[in-house]
């Protein structure tokens, strides 16, 4: 009986603590990432041809270096740099896009509001990885280029969830409210409608950060994105195929790292979704 | 005295359905209704749902495009202003909600939301505005920080009333602002209208569809019968002498207070016909204990059937009953 009471709390808690765990680790990868290269002794770009491939926690490279005897954590941090930065930008600027589509779309309705979520449609069918790898070959690469890239791939999902919130908020009474007062088109869906739907968006936006620094780390790996000799992690991934066999941690560090940014943001994002859901926050 | 609202012939249908293969049809929600809201009156619109009460009101206050027929606000068309031309009226038309709990946005506390109408017409004096109007509906100064939820049912409905006067409207669309509440905070709210309604000068049209408090509130009767009036009269005289079997079988159906009282209940048979597809002649008939043939032939026009009083019936030589026969003790405050 106590058992069978106590498995959904548990579960409610674990998910709370990975929430908590994802979020301690974001923070400590940007902390990381940003203030960690003033505080090592290598920059990411040093070469050191004594020391190539020298494997991890043999001396002064604490990660080892790699085949030109670059230091590995630096070349981690400054990677993750890029990586975090796409994250955060493309996401930002692909909320934004998804928010006014979706908000546009949910409030005028109509052929207009038709028009835009078919068009939102027919974007969600390309395959989004041939999409990227399409629209890079014509862009040339760069950190600019990739987050634009990215964010015209990833404000689909906000924009059908903002839609259908808008789409139900403004026949409320306060939205009507606010029509009664004269308030304009965009008074009504700035203060009246998005704030109401805002936990979709936040849960969205968290899973976007993910999503948006694995792809990156697809393109990078492909080679159409970050370009050498800035690292990335997805290109640091591309650069160590060769030496798989010989010098494995040059494959396994930026993979570690994608993996755990990844995960974070995603547990992070359950975390927000369940905390958010109206349904499990008690009056 | 004169009419801050004058509705003539207004009509609103709705198209529904209409696809490729099935012909376009239309919901009749207002068909042709004609009235006059008296400067200072409080005009109670009843009906069952479905009747376009709320229709009505919201095609007052212009938040739907009538299909034909006139709307004038204080003299003027208002009937096909655009969004920009009727801006500046706004302040002077205002809506109290049915549901206190959805009127209210829950992102928003008290104080922002009654000061809202301040910030979209663009006026001054914010803070000191908002605890007026808030002292005014009988709520305090904190109570400007709270979110709706913190609130009870009556509480909110203070607030969604503050935030419709405190422009000092001309006009107040209360739509059923009283049936969400418990009958308790029914009569607190209630008296609140009144007491506003004297204190500020306001013209009320008050919809609803519970009699008791229609006739506790109102100075002139209208009753909607799918989407037309079918009677208008001051209410003591709609509560004591009825002249249309609808309004008849309304009053006998709305509760006594007073348990020893026993009177005929007029217990209609079948439903309201379909707005989609009303009957060619009187509405009603269908359900109408003195139908005659005559009945079903044409629409019935209102009309004067003593001063001051409006009926859609073509039977004059029926007796109908009404609550204040037969002894009853419920007398409406005329």
């Amino acid at each position: 009986m106590s058992l069978a009471l106590s498995a959904p709390a548990f579960r409610r808690f674990r998910r709370h603590r990975l929430a908590a765990f994802g979020a301690a680790t974001i923070v400590l990868l940007t902390l990381g990432c940003f203030l960690g290269p003033f505080l090592l002794p290598f920059d990411d770009t040093t070469i050191d041809v004594m020391n190539r491939f020298a494997p991890p926690l043999s001396g002064a490279h604490v990660l080892g270096t790699d085949e030109l005897g670059r230091d590995m954590l630096a070349r981690l941090m400054m990677g993750g740099r890029v990586s975090l930065i796409v994250g955060f930008t493309a996401m930002a600027i692909g909320m934004a896009l998804g928010i006014l589509v979706g908000a546009v779309a949910g409030f005028h309705g109509g052929w207009l509001g038709a028009a835009l979520m078919r068009f939102v449609d027919a974007v969600l069918c390309f395959p989004t990885i041939f999409l990227l790898l399409a629209l890079a070959a014509l862009v040339s690469p760069g950190l600019l280029s990739i987050i634009i890239l990215i964010a015209a791939t990833s404000w689909m999902d906000v924009a059908r969830i903002v839609e259908g919130q808008v789409k139900s908020l403004r026949e409320r009474d306060f939205a009507v409210a606010a029509q009664v007062l004269g308030a304009s088109d965009a008074r009504i869906i700035v203060h009246e409608l998005v704030p109401n739907a805002v936990a979709p968006i936040v849960v969205a936006a968290t899973l976007n950060v993910a999503r948006a620094i694995l792809l990156e780390s697809y393109v990078s790996f492909l080679g159409y994105g970050i370009q050498p000799p800035v690292p990335s992690w997805g290109n640091m991934l591309n650069n160590a195929q060769i030496y798989l066999t010989s010098a494995p941690w040059l494959a396994i560090l930026p993979g570690l790292a994608i993996t755990l940014a990844v995960t974070s943001f995603n547990f992070l994002g359950d975390g927000l979704r369940d905390a958010l859901d109206p349904r499990m926050r008690a009056r | 005295m004169t009419a801050l609202v004058e509705l003539r012939e207004l009509r609103k249908w709705f198209p529904v359905g209409g696809g490729l293969f099935r012909r376009k049809q239309q919901v009749k929600a207002i068909d042709g209704v004609t009235l006059d809201i008296r400067r200072g009156e409080i005009l109670s619109l009843v009906g069952e749902s479905g009747s376009g009460k709320t229709t009505v009101g919201r095609a007052i206050l212009r938040l739907l495009e009538p299909t034909n027929g006139t709307i004038r606000f204080d003299g003027q068309d208002i009937t096909h202003l655009g969004r920009a031309a009727m801006r500046p009226l706004r302040r002077r038309m205002q809506l109290v909600f049915q549901d206190p709990f959805a009127s209210l946005n829950p992102r928003h506390t008290v104080e922002r939301i009654v000061a809202s109408p301040l910030a979209i017409q663009g006026e001054s004096g914010g803070r000191e505005r908002v605890m007026e109007a808030l002292e005014m509906v009988g709520l305090q100064r904190h109570h400007a920080a709270r979110y709706p939820h913190e609130l009870s049912g009556g509480q909110r409905q203070r607030v969604g009333i503050a935030r419709a006067l405190i422009l000092r409207p001309e006009l107040l669309v209360a739509d059923e602002p009283v049936s969400a509440l418990d009958v308790s905070i029914q009569a607190q709210v209630v008296n609140l209208l009144l007491e506003l309604k004297e204190r500020l000068g306001l013209t009320i049209l008050f919809i609803s569809h519970d009699l008791s408090v229609v006739g506790h509130i109102s100075d002139r009767i209208a009753v909607m019968y799918l989407g037309r009036l079918v009677e208008v009269a001051e209410t003591r005289d709609l509560f004591r002498t009825p002249r249309h079997p609808y309004t008849e079988a309304l009053l006998s159906a709305a509760p006594d207070p007073d348990p020893d009282a026993r009177r005929r209940r007029i217990i209609l048979q079948g439903d309201i016909p379909s707005p989609l597809d009303p009957p060619p002649g009187c509405a009603f008939a269908g359900r109408c204990r003195f139908a005659l043939d005559a009945c079903r032939a044409a629409p019935p026009p209102l009309r004067q059937v003593a001063p001051g009083h409006l009926s859609a019936c073509i039977r004059d030589d029926i007796h109908l009953q009404s609550p204040l026969d037969e002894g009853a003790t419920h007398v409406p405050a005329g």
